[in-house]
């Protein structure tokens, strides 16, 4: 961890304090004015768009791997993102995803 | 309406919060394993799930940590995910927005995606029911979710620190990102969003740690809201 505790603290209450500042906005501060259809066309978007490319690189370039490519866990990915669309379970999708880790590490070979 | 019928409305938000555990759960066992994995203390672990009380959110901060992202850019993602929660309080505002200002802080403090999609429907579905008896229903259903989130939080940090590496705990987090994902996928527009996102995240991976993927979400977005005003105009 490069972070000092003093910094680790400071980024857990910025981003509590941050995070209640979005959940108090429109039903604390703004009332009840409603958004303009653009704004709320944007918002709806932000997990599909913000997830995606946080996940990409830790699947195509894994830290545990060294940053190499690596097949278990690439495999494992491609699993869970499959139940997860075919089941629209979160819990369905991790357990599988789970299994098709262990499964592939098993049968591929475990990179340390 | 009888003063008798508060203890009912409670217990009915009860109810509908309890299935949720089963989500609620295994994901704070995960962010405390994957935390501690991280090497987080049991303090700061729980002070992420009782102080931001959002959980993808919570993961992502982690994971972008874990690559030695500068504070402003964690930040600046980790807030990202969160801005549905602004949508979530506009939408909430017609129904409680009449509340009183520490009422409303406590329902905002527990505005998590869960008590977000019970309370809404329940409150399109009964118009009838007074200020007081949503504000009932909706501390119903928090009542079961939120404890529980800090409890398996706390009972994944201790038991994270027992498991070994063996059992590749470190791609918990992506698969527990793309379990998230996966679900949301269900129009063109969103699929569009995420393909964009990981398009740019991936070629922009040379840019300083948390640049890429700000700029990869920001377009994704962007593409997103642009697929589905062309999909109304063609079907108006």
């Amino acid at each position: 961890m490069i972070y000092s505790t003093a910094e680790i603290w400071g980024i857990i209450l910025a981003l509590g304090v941050g995070t209640f500042v979005l959940r108090f906005s429109f039903l604390g501060l703004i009332g009840g004015r409603p958004l303009p259809a653009w704004v709320l066309r944007y918002l709806r978007y932000t997990p599909v768009a913000v997830l995606p490319g946080l996940v990409a690189p830790a699947v195509i370039w894994p830290a545990a791997a060294g940053g190499a490519f690596d097949l278990p866990r690439f495999l494992a990915a491609a699993a869970t993102l499959a139940i997860g669309v075919a089941t629209r379970s979160n819990l369905a999708a991790i357990l599988g995803g789970m299994a098709a880790l262990y499964l592939a590490l098993f049968s591929l070979g475990w990179a340390p | 309406m009888s003063p008798g019928a508060e203890p009912s409305v409670f217990w009915r938000g009860f109810r509908h919060g309890l299935p949720f555990l089963l989500v609620i759960v295994p994901f704070g066992l995960l962010f405390g394993v994957a935390a501690t994995e991280a090497g987080f203390s049991l303090a700061e672990v729980l002070g992420f799930s009782v102080l931001v009380i959002a959980g993808a959110s919570q993961f992502t901060a982690v994971q972008l940590m874990v690559e030695q992202t500068p504070t402003v850019m964690v930040l600046l993602t980790a807030l990202a995910v969160n801005l549905r929660m602004a949508m979530y309080s506009a939408s909430l505002t017609p129904h409680l927005g009449n509340a009183r200002a520490w009422h409303k802080a406590l329902i905002a403090y527990f505005l998590v995606d869960q008590a977000y999609a019970v309370a809404i429907q329940e409150y399109e579905a009964r118009p009838d029911h007074s200020l007081g008896q949503r504000i009932i229903y909706y501390a119903g259903v928090c009542t079961p979710i939120c404890p529980l989130w800090y409890l398996a939080t706390l009972l994944g940090a201790t038991v994270g620190q027992a498991i070994p590496p063996e059992f590749a705990l470190d791609f918990a987090v992506p698969i527990t990102f793309l379990a998230m994902l996966a679900p949301m996928l269900r129009t063109l527009a969103h699929l569009a969003a995420a393909s964009v996102s990981v398009v740019l995240a991936l070629a922009l991976a040379f840019l300083p740690a948390g640049t890429g993927l700000l700029v990869a979400a920001a377009a994704a977005m962007a593409t997103g809201a642009q697929v589905e005003s062309w999909q109304n105009r063609r079907r108006a």
